[in-house]
């Protein structure tokens, strides 16, 4: 019985042969966990992934903030679908959770409908000329990481342990809505019980946070976000949270999905600059990571080409705690060594 | 059965986002949207599947169906595999179809279309380092501001192809895929509603 139940929170991810999709908030916010994937992915895994040039948006917050209509979001996911084809892969990896929603749907759509598979179809052909084929397998970039966190293991330098108390790091992980509420067979774990995160955390040696608001939204909310007046939506969910998650004093936060990344990062300035207030007891805030991060610091990737001097909760801290070296005279430079003059510090928040 | 009604029903994803609700409300418990605004998709869904003509009209003219945040968390929860934040997403775009929405909703669906909507097709993203400005969004910090200045020294450091030809974060894509993009917009109805929610 218990072996049953388990086999309903697995789903497939393909060994080998994918084809990368980009995503438009990651690139903006995070770009250098998208070149940690790909390294992590060609370097330490040995696979083979397709980065295609002409790719392009999935229109996912546009759908959702309800400015693109469903068959022109089927669509151009179908072009999608079509450059992957046409590159000779047929296995889909979505860089964004957004995206990864999108796919999902999509595929759910024509495959209760075939009338509507058949529509997209004709209108591709008619809009470009191309054919398009539906991918045998479609994965998360963090299903990916985490079906070969064992592997990745061998190669890591450190471990999620604090060298000071030889304790395991305590870490909250959020798992974005998209990945897994809305098709929660699509997702490792389900909606309920999602493992994607919480199973590399603890191959790599640390220990999960388990807090009453876990699996509350981070408060995106695609229009809400994009509208300034709708903006305290978005802050009040992370800042729900991080109340809840304070009193377990976590070392840091990661994350699946580009948004709650930026998100859970950023209102934490915010919150700091509006009431005083930070969720940490010295008063840095709590690092805020993506698992490539998570697995690139671990590996022993250089921080500052990670990207985590573009987070606004600094990770130094975090980077101590576990021993990692690093270079703070490369923090504040440019491609080739350019040297760059140092960002403001906020009036709350220390760096 | 009311002609609203059967209109919704005309929806691809409507046969699978609402099949007899039994008002359990947990949707609402879990949504975010319910705990921070005056907002109630257990009695959404109620009002739909009642299938009243005005009752259905008021929905589609109010501004609840606005204060979704489309998280999905309700579909994850419902006991009969509902998915009210779905059945939003269909009020939505017949409300905006139909014009069924005050000049409140029209000027923040204008706002999004212009900008980001508009991005889409110019760009091929629908976000951007470029038009996250600084000035609109202060809640970004010091340093997104200092990334955004230093970004033709800083986005390369991190593997980024910023407005380069070829593959990698953040290049530029290539004509040839925004006409195609372009097109499948003008055959499916992007275009339309785009000019429909951009019309002064």
């Amino acid at each position: 019985m218990t072996k049953r139940y388990w086999n309903a929170y697995q789903k497939e991810i393909a060994e080998d042969h994918y084809f990368y999709e980009r995503s438009c908030i990651r690139q903006t916010f995070f770009p250098g966990s998208e070149a940690a994937f790909l390294r992590i992915m060609r370097e330490e895994l040995h696979k083979d992934i397709k980065d295609e040039a002409n790719q392009h948006t999935c229109t996912g917050i546009g759908y959702h903030s309800d400015i693109v209509p469903l068959e022109t979001t089927m669509t151009v996911v179908a072009r999608l679908f079509s450059l992957m084809q046409e590159d000779g892969y047929t296995n889909y990896v979505p860089s964004c959770v957004t995206s990864f929603g999108i796919f999902s749907e999509m595929i759910d759509i024509w495959e209760h409908q075939p009338e509507m598979l058949e529509k997209t179809r004709e209108n591709l052909y008619k809009a470009t000329g191309r054919e398009f084929a539906i991918p045998s397998n479609l994965a998360h970039p963090s299903d990916i990481i985490y079906k070969f966190r064992e592997e990745l293991k061998k190669n890591m330098k450190y471990q999620l342990v604090n060298r000071f108390t030889g304790k395991p790091l305590r870490v909250v992980e959020h798992v974005g809505c998209h990945y897994a509420k809305i098709f929660p067979e699509r997702g490792i774990g389900n909606a309920e019980f999602p493992y994607v995160l919480a199973g590399m955390i603890e191959s790599w040696g640390g220990e999960v946070v388990d807090y009453p608001e876990r699996r509350h939204c981070c408060g995106f909310g695609f229009r809400h976000y994009l509208l300034q007046e709708n903006r305290g939506y978005s802050i009040a969910n992370s800042k729900k949270k991080f109340e809840s998650m304070e009193p377990y004093e976590p070392d840091f936060i990661v994350c699946n999905c580009p948004g709650c990344t930026m998100f859970m990062d950023k209102w934490q300035y915010t919150i700091a600059e509006m009431e005083n207030k930070t969720y940490d007891k010295e008063g840095y805030g709590i690092p805020v990571l993506t698992y490539e991060e998570m697995a690139g610091l671990l590996l022993g990737y250089d921080p500052w080409e990670l990207g985590l001097q573009i987070h606004q909760v600094q990770a130094e801290n975090l980077m101590n705690k576990i021993g990692i070296k690093y270079n703070p005279d490369e923090k504040y430079r440019g491609v080739n060594g350019k040297i760059l003059p140092k960002p403001e510090r906020p009036s709350v928040l220390k760096q | 059965m009311g002609q609203l009604y059967d209109m919704l029903t005309e929806d691809a994803r409507f046969s699978e986002s609402l099949k007899a609700c039994m008002n359990c409300g947990i949707c609402t418990a879990i949504c975010p949207a319910a705990e921070f605004f005056d907002y109630d998709p257990r009695q959404i869904c109620d009002m739909v599947q009642r299938k009243d003509e005005n009752e259905i009209e008021t929905l589609l003219r109010s501004e609840t169906i606005w204060l979704c945040g489309q998280c999905m968390s309700c579909k994850a929860r419902c006991p009969r595999g509902n998915a009210p934040g779905e059945v939003i997403t269909i009020l939505r775009k017949y409300a905006q179809k139909l014009g069924y929405y005050d000049e409140k909703i029209h000027e923040q669906q204008y706002r999004i279309s212009a900008t980001q909507g508009r991005h889409i097709l110019e760009t091929g993203y629908c976000v951007h380092p470029d038009i996250v400005y600084p000035e609109l969004h202060p809640e970004q910090g010091p340093i997104w501001k200092w990334y955004t200045e230093n970004i033709a020294d800083l986005a390369p450091k991190m593997g980024a192809n910023y407005h380069g030809e070829g593959p990698g974060a953040l290049r530029k894509i290539h004509q040839k895929n925004l006409d195609e993009i372009r097109k499948i917009y003008e055959i499916t109805g992007g275009l339309d509603l785009m000019e429909k929610l951009t019309e002064e």
